[in-house]
C-alpha cells in the first residue's frame, strides 16, 4: 500500500500525515509541488494542512493550480483515494474535487482547539472503523474553516450521504455544522479537523488513528 | 495596459470581515452604515491587445473562486 504526501511551500502537517500513514502500514513518499507525477502505484494521496503558498490570493488557490495538482486530479479521476485535512480541504475544494468553499471563520478568529464531532456515515474507507453516529474529538487549527455551499448542493450532499463529519458545537460558522465531506465515489475526504494529530497517546488522544487503519483495511479488502 | 479586477464575495455569502468593519464604524460614531462588504482589487499589467475574454478566463480559473465570489473587470477604453 502506497501513500504519497504532497509538500507545498508552507505545508506544515506533511510529516505528521506521513507518520500517521506509516503507522497504519503504508509506504510513504513525499512529493514536491513542482513534480508533475505521483509515484507509480500510489493508492492514496495526502494533501496536508498548513499554509500553502502563504495562503496568498485565497487559501489553497495557488496550490490547486500547481504542477502536482494536475497529477492529483488524474489520481482522483481514476478512483484513487485522497485524504485532505485542513489546508488540504481548502485545496481540493479550490480544485473542484469536492463542492463548496472554505470561508473565514464566522468569529474572525484563528481557532486552535480540540472539538467534538459526530461521524455521519460509515460508508467510506475513512469512516468505516469509527462507525456511524460515533462521537469523537479531533484537533482543529484554522482561520478559514467556515464551510460554504449553496442550498441545492447541500441537499445533494445530504441525499447522497456524503457528509462525513459534523461538529457537535459549531466553532466556525460552517454550513449545517459540516466538518468533512466525501466525493461522489467516496474516495476523496476533505475535512477541517486533523486526524493525523490524534494518532498516538503522546498526542493526547488517538481518535484519528481509526481513519488511517480503516483506510488501510479498505485497501487490503479491495486488493 | 493596466486592467483592474475587483473580486467580491457574492451577495448572500456572509462576509464576517465586512460585518466587523461595519460594527467598528458604528462604534466610532458613524451612524447609518447599513452594510460593508470587503473584497479585493487586483491590478494586472497586460500586453496591449489582451482581450476581455482572456481576462475573464484568468478570473474564472484563478483570480476568483466563482463558488463564492463574483468579479468585475475594468479595461482601459479604446
Amino acid at each position: 500500500m502506497k501513500a504519497a504526501v504532497l509538500v507545498f511551500p508552507g505545508s506544515n502537517c506533511d510529516r505528521d500525515l506521513a507518520v500517521a500513514f506509516r503507522q497504519a502500514g503504508f509506504d510513504v513518499d513525499m512529493v514536491w509541488h513542482r513534480d508533475a507525477a505521483l509515484p507509480i502505484g500510489t493508492d492514496v494521496v495526502g494533501v496536508p494542512g498548513g499554509f500553502s503558498y502563504g495562503d496568498y490570493l485565497r487559501c489553497g488557490a495557488i496550490a490547486a493550480r500547481s504542477p502536482i495538482a494536475a497529477a492529483l486530479r488524474s489520481h482522483a479521476d481514476r478512483g484513487g483515494y485522497v485524504l485532505a485535512p485542513c489546508n488540504g480541504f481548502q485545496i481540493v475544494t479550490e480544485m473542484g474535487l469536492l463542492p463548496g468553499a472554505l470561508l473565514r471563520n464566522a468569529g474572525l478568529k484563528y481557532i486552535c482547539d480540540t472539538v467534538p464531532l459526530r461521524v455521519e456515515t460509515a460508508s467510506s474507507a475513512f469512516t468505516a472503523r469509527w462507525g456511524v453516529g460515533a462521537e469523537i474529538a479531533l484537533p482543529i487549527a484554522h482561520h478559514e474553516g467556515n464551510y460554504a455551499v449553496d442550498a441545492d448542493t447541500l441537499r445533494m450532499l445530504e441525499a447522497e450521504d456524503r457528509i462525513a463529519l459534523r461538529y457537535l458545537a459549531n466553532p466556525n460558522g460552517a454550513a449545517d455544522d459540516i466538518a468533512g465531506v466525501l466525493s461522489a465515489n467516496r474516495r476523496v475526504l476533505g475535512l477541517m479537523p486533523h486526524p493525523e494529530r490524534a494518532c498516538e497517546t503522546a498526542h493526547g488522544r488517538i481518535d484519528g488513528a481509526a481513519l488511517f487503519r480503516g483506510l488501510a483495511e479498505g485497501m487490503l479488502a479491495r486488493a | 495596459m493596466r486592467v483592474r479586477v475587483t473580486v467580491m464575495l457574492k451577495d448572500g455569502v456572509l462576509d464576517p470581515q465586512g460585518e466587523a468593519v461595519r460594527r467598528a464604524l458604528g462604534t466610532m460614531g458613524f451612524d447609518g452604515v447599513q452594510g460593508v462588504r470587503q473584497g479585493k482589487l487586483l491590478e494586472l499589467d497586460l500586453a496591449d491587445g489582451t482581450s476581455r475574454d482572456e481576462v475573464r478566463a484568468m478570473c474564472d480559473r484563478l483570480l476568483a473562486n466563482t463558488v463564492i465570489e463574483s468579479y468585475a473587470i475594468e479595461m482601459p477604453a479604446g
